[in-house]
């Protein structure tokens, strides 16, 4: 067992004085015993270190919906960003600063015609580098199994309200594709810079389920 | 080129039920659709996760249902909603 710290059999990272501070703290199911199994294996087998673990979790939670909010805000502003990103998103991405490795980021456009709506039915696929982590309900049976079935029930939930003749064009990430929900851009807001427009970008307009936020609605807080 | 199916072309989801880890969700299988975008190729997903090399490459689509295709009537949507899945070209069918 790694927990008594003699985890460093020459690991070229040197002496790992980190313990692992699991989320859960009493495990109960399966799939937690597997991962506390195989955590302890790829650390007694100097794969891994503890270090390197927590160092990733913790990477993976600086990541935050300010990214895709600063990308939005920029294809608002600029139309041949926009072109790019419609093109191209990996690249369009990368510009900014971002990398999505192994995937194919692909950016939907909200218009007044067409409004999309992610989902993954299968598991939860999201666009981590941009976004950060998917909030809990994205994740959820509920969510994945409704909005497929009944997105206009599910819309109303989050307070988004489209007429009919809008369609609602529900995008199920099933394969090897994330997809960033690029946000009809709210009236009234010509005159504003792009940090301001980020502001009004919040994280559920980018999943699909609202609109960006209207100018002087006090935006997202960060 | 986009592999088997060009954009525009009717489809048809298989109907399979095989086991392990498959990434068409059930819901749509046995439906019928439009290809609206090529994405490329990719490994095969089914074979990835056994380990293997996921080789040949499968080309991936974007396949567009109307809901009423999928849920004929019992759902809450407007007549022109839709909903899309990225399905690989093992899964689809010409119609």
């Amino acid at each position: 067992m790694s927990t008594h710290g003699h985890h460093d059999h020459g690991h070229p990272h040197g002496h790992d004085h980190t313990v692992f501070q699991p989320d859960i703290r009493e495990p109960s199911e399966e799939w937690e015993f597997l991962e506390i199994a195989l955590r302890e294996l790829l650390i007694e087998k100097d794969i891994v270190t503890a270090r390197e673990i927590q160092d990733q979790i913790e990477a993976w939670e600086r990541k935050s919906p300010e990214g895709g909010a600063r990308i939005v805000a920029r294809a608002w502003t600029d139309p041949a960003y926009r072109a790019r990103l419609l093109e191209d998103g990996n690249a369009a991405v990368a510009e900014m600063g971002f990398e999505v490795e192994a995937l194919k980021l692909v950016a939907l456009e909200n218009t007044e015609d067409l409004h999309h709506m992610v989902v993954c039915t299968l598991c939860s696929c999201y666009p981590r580098p941009i976004l950060g982590m998917p909030p809990l309900w994205y994740k959820s049976r509920e969510y994945r199994s409704r909005a497929v079935r009944e997105p206009r029930a599910v819309l109303k939930e989050f307070g988004t309200d489209l007429p009919e003749t809008t369609e609602v064009r529900v995008v199920d990430s099933t394969a090897d594709c994330r997809y960033l929900v690029i946000p009809r851009r709210p009236e009234g807001t010509d005159g504003m810079s792009e940090a301001e427009l980020a502001a009004l970008v919040s994280r559920d307009s980018m999943i699909g389920t609202a609109t960006a936020f209207a100018p002087g609605s006090g935006g997202r807080s960060v | 080129m986009t592999g088997p199916f060009a954009i525009g072309a009717r489809v048809k989801v298989a109907r399979g039920l095989p086991p392990g880890h498959v990434r068409t969700p059930m819901f749509l299988r046995g439906r019928a659709g439009q290809v609206i975008r090529h994405f490329g190729t990719f490994p095969n997903p089914e074979r990835l996760a056994y380990g293997l090399s996921g080789l040949p490459l499968l080309h991936l689509y974007q396949v567009l249902f109307t809901m009423d295709e999928t849920w004929n009537g019992d759902g809450a949507y407007a007549p022109g909603d839709t909903v899309t899945a990225d399905i690989y070209e093992t899964w689809l069918e010409p119609l």
